[in-house]
């Protein structure tokens, strides 16, 4: 089950969240910093899946943003991975050649996406 | 489009973005909460589009990671806005702010629910949306029953059906209690002959939460599954809006796989024919492909055809054609396919027999461990940590131990943690053990919980072989000029318990181990301190006779520290310090620790615990839970990590022989028999015989008993009594097992330490530990005898008769005919002693444990020196009644040739460890120890025997 979606940038401001479980504001903060801690200094050669805590984030790289989904540890990573994918081609298309300001100005209309 | 309807918003958001540091924009974002703030306040005169415009605003400062703890209620009022662009703004922002735990939400569930069973599609997916995405227990109760209602519907579209079979699925899985799923699984059959792929998709991810729950019900839906596998595999039917990257939708074709694994067997053959053809597909037909997309979506589904085919035991060629890819991967240069690959291997582990094959690959598995990437690490180190046994713990366990010390610190305490269960698992033998955990101790130190020391000390002291060998290597850790501090507290504890033990060695004294304890103590923090004062006073215990310096020494440590602030430790000096000025009461109180009871390893229970939440329980482990209950129907012993039972023996060694020689089987004998001095014996036989009649005499050599029984309270009583009842029992054919369980530990040496000691551990195989305690007092004893099951299923049939000598009165009471699983039972002994002899009572001890019985007889430490009380004697009353007794039967003498003497204090131990009082200085030759002790019997009372050693140096061997 996927637990949350992060979209950060290199800097780590998070320019969409959605979270399926319930937690409190501060434990979203220090969830968004501790992911972007994780994924940020990877490098491009090692997996994309990380453990988090007792899950599993598997995130991917476009550009200067981190797509992340927070997911089981017994969930298929191949298959996440490509959601992601899946995700940032639905973006393209609706963007027509998405970039990180689309995303910031028309936050409203990623939301409405996932 | 709403862009340009949305002024307000893209000017703000572009002044936070102009913003020049992190002030500005708090200054900016507080300026605009205020005007949201007071906009909201009069909201008679805020249209619905300004409305619209300020919650956008606040999420978005929301997102900024900044606080907004008002405007919620206008959020939630925006869903129930007649139009679709307040309520869609309505429903976003309320499923972004809120959570299932906030009281506004109950405000909007009349709204959400007119939506539901509303007419509007586009207000039903919304409603849907939020439900989904929050799924609170309320929203189960109350909108549960209508969500199903529009699953099945046949007058809705497949947009809205696929959105609320996910909503379902949200409900289900948060409040399964709440949610009605009785009679679902017709509904869910029939939901699986859609054609629609959506609709497919979300009712799989449906079926896979339901199955996970409870597969009873749905054994309708398996061919159903393997059908839409098929559809899939066969790319029949498939639109081009579900093809990815020339793949028909990957994320269906895995959830089906899912949702398969859930079911114990595919029963009918067609079906499970089917089913094969398809996977078999997957595993040749999946071939590295350029375009990284497309190779992840195939490989996906090729690891979910891998998990399945593991879970439903196929035939071996299958199953080797899948260890031979999961080799492969794990040999690639891809990171993820090759994590992926260790990761499958290690779930490999827990359901199928493989082992031999994954362990052609240890060596590619422990270049991994030494991967950039720390994820492979990991998924390398689980790996190793499964597929661990008897036959490579040593390789594998000294592999972690070397890469430990390059180690990155995240993965320190998982690596040292899994080293420490992996040695005391598989340990081939237990010093190795203790190496081990020394070896740990010192190299990660900072990273070894408390619990893998206490550990530690637990099987020490447990382990009665183990003790001296633990205290040597303690010994030797302490000497290095930089330890760490667990290192001091494991040490100090094992050589204040331990350390006598070694007292005759060089550098093994008392004071010399005071003083290499005493050496760490300025580097300590506070929570050393108790356990090296506890050392101190130990070792101040085992110091006889007492040295005054080292006593002194000792004293003004424990004076210093009574004025301690910390509450433990002022406490344990201020108690130590009055109990050894009480002389030989502190004997009792700072006795040798009892054993501790057998309970799980708290280690493996700390890496059970580490598991993991996860919205459905794994398939694999519900399937380990399974095989476990069955092996243990069967009496299967082997746990599923694969450690094979102990070895058995065969019909051929059935016969056991008894221990031989005094010499090399009872160490504390060694001391009496061979110093190069004289023993005074009252042995009624001659003592040339002695070694002899052990080696040839049968099961009584019962000595004339009227010797000793006649004697008069004066006797010289031999000092070597118990050694040599000891010998003489070491003839009782004590091998004889049955079956093919073999014991744990030597039962010759359990027995004598047993002599010398009152509490310990009498006999131990795979499936029960009998444990001793007893107490003595004159003539009389009583025994305890501890039988404690080891297993998780009962052991049958017990019996335990004792076959007591002549000139023992022995009563057991009753021993229960079952033992309980991980029970203990007491069974109380009392024994009266009527006469002297050296025999020893036999325990016949049987108990059947599955199909095998297994006997076992066991001598019982209630042996001579167990009745002697010690005594002192003055001068004037030992030389006239030693006089007064004049040769055999009462007086005993052996004079024993060329061989090495043994220092007279480790001669005095010996002697007080059998209860004989030294009583120093009675004999003007400093070289001849002289010793009085009282035996106890019924029909002699109270009998005083007296030992003089004397040691003569002969020239000519000199």
């Amino acid at each position: 089950m996927i637990r949350f979606i992060l979209l950060q940038n290199r800097q780590g401001k998070t320019r969409l969240a959605k979270y399926y479980v319930p937690l409190e504001d501060s434990e979203k903060h220090k969830v968004e910093y501790e992911v972007h801690r994780l994924v940020v200094n990877r490098d491009p050669k090692f997996t994309n899946f990380v453990e988090f805590r007792t899950h599993k984030v598997i995130y991917r790289r476009y550009a200067g943003l981190f797509f992340s989904l927070c997911v089981d540890i017994t969930d298929n990573e191949l298959a996440y991975l490509e959601c992601i994918h899946l995700f940032v081609e639905i973006l393209d298309h609706f963007f027509s050649n998405v970039c990180e300001l689309d995303l910031v100005f028309n936050f409203h209309k990623v939301l409405v996406l996932p | 489009m709403a862009l340009s309807g949305m002024r307000g918003l893209s000017v703000f958001i572009s002044d936070v973005r102009n913003c020049q540091n992190k002030e500005q924009e708090r200054l900016r974002v507080d300026k605009e909460l205020g005007n949201v703030r007071t906009r909201f306040k009069n909201e008679k005169g805020l249209s619905p589009y300004e409305k619209k415009k300020y919650v956008w605003k606040m999420l978005y400062i929301y997102m900024l990671g900044y606080d907004v703890d008002f405007g919620h209620m206008e959020a939630v009022s925006l869903i129930s806005a007649p139009k679709y662009p307040e309520k869609q703004v309505g429903y976003i922002v309320t499923a972004c702010l809120l959570n299932e735990n906030h009281d506004f939400l109950r405000l909007a569930i009349n709204t959400v629910r007119n939506d539901i069973i509303g007419r509007n599609e586009t207000f039903q997916c919304l409603a849907l949306t939020l439900v989904g995405n929050i799924g609170g227990r309320e929203f189960a109760e109350s909108l549960a029953a209508d969500v199903q209602k529009l699953l099945i519907s046949s007058s809705c579209r497949p947009l809205v059906r696929k959105k609320a079979a996910l909503c379902l699925l949200r409900l289900y899985r948060k409040n399964p209690d709440v949610v009605n799923v009785d009679g679902w699984a017709d509904r869910m059959a029939q939901l699986l002959d859609e054609r629609d792929l959506g609709v497919l998709t979300s009712s799989m991810s449906l079926l896979v939460a339901l199955v996970s729950n409870n597969h009873e019900a749905y054994w309708s839906c398996l061919p159903k599954c393997v059908k839409t596998l098929e559809r899939l595999a066969r790319n029949q039917d498939i639109p081009q809006e579900y093809t990815y990257y020339g793949i028909p939708s990957p994320w269906l074709q895995v959830k089906t796989m899912r949702a398969l694994q859930y079911f114990p067997t595919v029963e009918d053959p067609n079906t499970r024919r089917s089913l094969f053809e398809v996977l078999q597909r997957i595993l040749m037909g999946t071939d590295v492909v350029k375009n990284v997309n497309k190779n992840n979506a195939s490989h996906a589904v090729l690891f979910e055809a891998l998990a399945l085919v593991m879970h439903l035991d196929a035939e071996k060629e299958m199953m080797s054609q899948c260890v031979a890819l999961l080799g492969k991967f794990i040999a690639v240069r891809e990171p993820n396919i090759r994590y992926l690959g260790l990761e499958n291997m290690t779930r490999m582990l827990m359901v199928t027999d493989v082992q031999d094959i994954i362990k052609r690959h240890q060596a590619q598995i422990i270049t991994s461990l030494k991967d950039p990437d720390i994820s492979i690490r990991r998924r390398a180190l689980d790996l190793l940590y499964g597929m661990c046994d008897v036959s490579n713990a040593k390789d594998i366990v000294e592999e972690l131990l070397q890469y430990l010390s390059s180690a990155d610190f995240a993965m320190r305490e998982e690596l040292s943690l899994k080293a420490a269960i992996l040695a005391e698992k598989f340990a081939p033998d237990l010093s190795w053990y203790v190496d081990v955990i020394l070896q740990l101790i010192d190299k990660a130190g900072d990273f070894v919980s408390d619990d893998i020391w206490f550990r530690v000390v637990q099987f020490v002291t447990n382990n009665e072989d183990l003790q001296s060998y633990a205290a040597a290597k303690a010994r030797e850790y302490l000497n290095k000029p930089a330890i760490h501090e667990t290192m001091v507290k494991v040490s100090a504890y094992i050589l204040g318990e331990y350390g006598h033990l070694l007292a005759r060695r060089p550098g093994y004294s008392p004071k010399e181990l005071f003083t290499i304890i005493h050496e760490k103590h300025p580097t300590v923090s506070t929570s050393t301190i108790p356990i090296l004062l506890s050392s101190y006073a130990k070792i101040l215990m085992h110091t006889q006779p007492p040295e005054p310096e080292l006593q002194n020494q000792i004293w003004t440590i424990f004076n210093k520290y009574e004025s301690c602030i910390d509450v433990e430790i002022q406490q344990r000096a201020a108690e130590y310090f009055a109990l050894s000025r009480k002389g030989a009461s502190l004997m009792d109180i700072l006795a040798e620790m009892p054993k501790f009871p057998e309970r799980q390893s708290a280690l493996i229970r700390k890496a059970e615990d580490a598991e993991v939440d996860t919205a459905e329980q794994s398939a694999i482990k519900l399937r380990a839970q399974q095989q476990m209950s069955t092996a243990l129907v069967v009496t299967d012993q082997r746990p599923p990590n694969g450690m094979p039972a102990q070895p058995s023996i065969g019909p051929l060694s059935l016969v056991k022989v008894p221990s031989e020689t005094v010499d090399s089987q009872n160490p504390g004998d060694q001391g009496l028999t061979h110093p190069n001095g004289v023993v005074y014996k009252e042995d009624p036989q001659p003592p040339s015989q002695d070694i002899i009649g052990d080696l040839l005499g049968t099961l009584s050599i019962e000595g004339p008993p009227g010797a000793v029984a006649q004697s008069p309270q004066s006797a010289t009583y031999e000092a070597e009594g118990a050694p040599s009842a000891a010998d003489a029992a070491a003839l009782v054919p004590v091998g004889e097992e049955s079956g093919s369980v073999q014991p744990i530990g030597n039962i010759n040496e359990r027995f004598y330490a047993l002599c010398l000691k009152d509490s310990g551990v009498l006999y131990e195989d795979p499936n029960i530990q009998i444990g001793i305690k007893a107490e003595w007092r004159a003539h009389q004893g009583r025994l305890v005898l501890f039988l404690g099951n080891k297993n998780t299923a009962s052991l049958g049939s017990v019996q335990a008769l004792i076959l007591p000598p002549t000139h023992l009165k022995m009563e057991l009471s009753l021993v229960p005919e079952t033992i309980p699983p991980r029970a203990q039972v007491q069974c109380p002994l009392e024994v009266m002693n009527l006469r002297p002899s050296r025999d020893v009572a036999v325990l016949d001890f049987s108990y059947k444990f599955g199909p095998t019985m297994v006997n076992v007889k066991l001598r019982l430490p209630a042996v001579l020196n167990k009745f002697l009380q010690p005594i002192t004697v003055s001068p004037e009353e030992f030389f006239p009644q030693w006089r007064s007794l004049s040769g055999p039967p009462l007086k005993l003498q052996e004079v024993v040739r060329g061989v090495r003497p043994l220092p007279l204090p480790e001669m005095a131990n010996l002697f007080n460890t059998y209860r004989l009082t030294v009583c120093p200085g009675l004999d003007p030759n400093p070289n001849n120890l002289v010793a009085s002790t009282t035996f106890y019997s019924e029909t002699t009372r109270a009998m005083l025997c007296l030992v003089s050693s004397q040691l003569f140096i002969e020239s000519s061997t000199l």
